[in-house]
């Protein structure tokens, strides 16, 4: 008895160590791995739904069909249309959707039993996502405005006078350029990883004072795994807070370089 | 990865490329089939439930103004049939009137007519009685006077026109008498 949740306590504080998997497949690396697996899982979740869900669909929607409606319905009106235009805003509908889906899906297994992880909280997921999104921003505003106009429609304020530009011209270049990608990848990666290792800390640590050397310890390791019970409550309204706030952040991002005026 | 671990934390920030390239298919993959399945349809469907609803008004819309339009054709009919029953009593009412009219007209006529003809056979006998009655007072009161005189006196009455002479007078007496009557 004393043995095995000796082992457990060993690990106890978790740390980064706790977010490396061990590649499945020997050979392959890191690309078989419970986190790309995960993903995997993700990507072929939401297929599946989707594709049952709108198999024959209905005016008159059945339950399912009616969900995966609601889906697209909370993106495509909350978000596409709300933030980058009622007209413009359609088109980028199925993108922000497919986005928030994947994102949020992959946030989610951070809480899911067994799953107890999220993708998310490997940096280089989070990272691919904002690439597509920055690239996708800098596309459309180029597109637009053409490469210079576009620069210029980007670090130059209108109305300001003109001494102030050797000030706003760099504060503009770092936020819109580096900021804006740096924070869009590190806030989502941060989130799903703090919140995996809070969970960890207080799961473990009700471990370790279960068995810690003084006996009047072990009751309080109760009061840890109640603290991770409300953490893993918690995580859930960060999984789709965050996810929410990523495709959003998107919208805007791409909203800003459709944009007429600054 | 795991190598890492024991440099610290930093190399939490820096990505694994087979993650990415794993990540970047499985998300491509959900973006093709959403993206190119799925989300077309779902606008589809939307745009389809609009028209059904947007379609179920207009249609709803045009029974109603189809309704109304009856309606006033009904109206119209009741009021067409209406002034048309108030045109055919008014005449009727003339008509009868008029009929009224002429009958009394006729009837006006008639008793003219008859009094008319009773007049004049009235006259006609009168005239008659007169004649008849001239002939046998002259008769009768030359008889009387040659009974009074004791002669006969009929001869001489013929003779002189004596009897004419004297029932003209008293006709002449009778007619300014009735005359003034008449007049009277």
């Amino acid at each position: 008895m004393a043995g095995e949740p000796a082992i457990l306590a060993s690990d106890f504080p978790p740390g980064v160590k706790d977010f490396d998997f061990e590649g499945l497949v020997p050979g392959l690396g890191q690309a078989v791995t419970k986190v790309t697996i995960l993903a995997w899982l993700a990507a072929a979740l939401i297929i599946v739904f989707f594709l049952v869900a709108y198999r024959k669909p209905k005016l008159v929607p059945t339950k399912t069909q009616w969900m995966a409606e609601s889906m697209y319905g909370f993106v495509r009106d909350g978000v596409a249309t709300e933030v980058i235009g009622a007209k413009r805003g359609l088109r980028f509908a199925p993108y922000l959707t497919t986005l928030f889906l994947f994102i949020i899906v992959m946030n989610f297994f951070g809480i899911i039993p067994f799953l107890q992880i999220s993708p998310n909280s490997h940096i280089s997921f989070p990272m691919f996502l904002t690439a597509i999104t920055y690239v996708m921003f800098l596309y459309l505003g180029i597109r637009k405005h053409g490469f210079f106009g576009y620069i210029k429609h980007t670090l130059i304020l209108p109305g300001v006078p003109w001494p102030m530009h050797f000030l706003l011209v760099p504060i503009e270049f770092v936020q819109n350029f580096l900021t804006r990608p740096v924070t869009l990848a590190v806030r989502l990666f941060a989130n799903m990883f703090a919140g995996h290792l809070l969970l960890l800390v207080f799961t473990l640590g009700g471990v370790a004072l279960m068995n810690a050397q003084t006996v009047f310890f072990r009751p309080l390791s109760v009061v840890s795994w109640a603290m991770a019970i409300i953490m893993t409550f918690f995580e859930l309204i960060v999984a789709a807070l965050q996810a929410y706030v990523f495709v959003i952040l998107t919208a805007s991002y791409v909203e800003s370089s459709l944009a007429d005026e600054h | 990865m795991k190598h890492l671990a024991a440099e610290g934390g930093a190399q939490i920030l820096m990505p694994v490329w087979s993650e990415i390239i794993v990540g970047l298919i499985a998300f491509a993959a959900v973006c093709f089939v959403l993206m190119k399945f799925v989300f077309p349809r779902m606008e589809e469907t939307f745009r389809a439930r609009v028209d059904a609803i947007e379609g179920g008004l207009k249609r709803a819309e045009q029974a109603q103004a189809e309704a109304n339009q009856l309606l006033e054709q009904y109206r119209e009919q009741l009021a067409e049939a209406r002034t048309e029953a108030a045109g055919i009593r008014d005449e009727a009412r003339a008509d009868a009137a008029a009929i009224r009219d002429e009958m009394l007209a006729k009837a006006n006529e008639e008793r003219d007519r008859v009094i008319a003809v009773g007049k004049e056979q009235l006259a006609a006998e009168r005239q008659t009685l007169i004649r008849e009655l001239r002939s046998d007072i002259g008769s009768l009161a030359v008889d009387l006077a040659g009974r009074i005189v004791g002669e006969s006196l009929a001869d001489e009455a013929q003779r002189r026109g004596t009897v004419d002479r004297f029932l003209t007078e008293i006709e002449a007496d009778g007619r300014a008498s009735t005359g003034a009557a008449g007049r009277r």
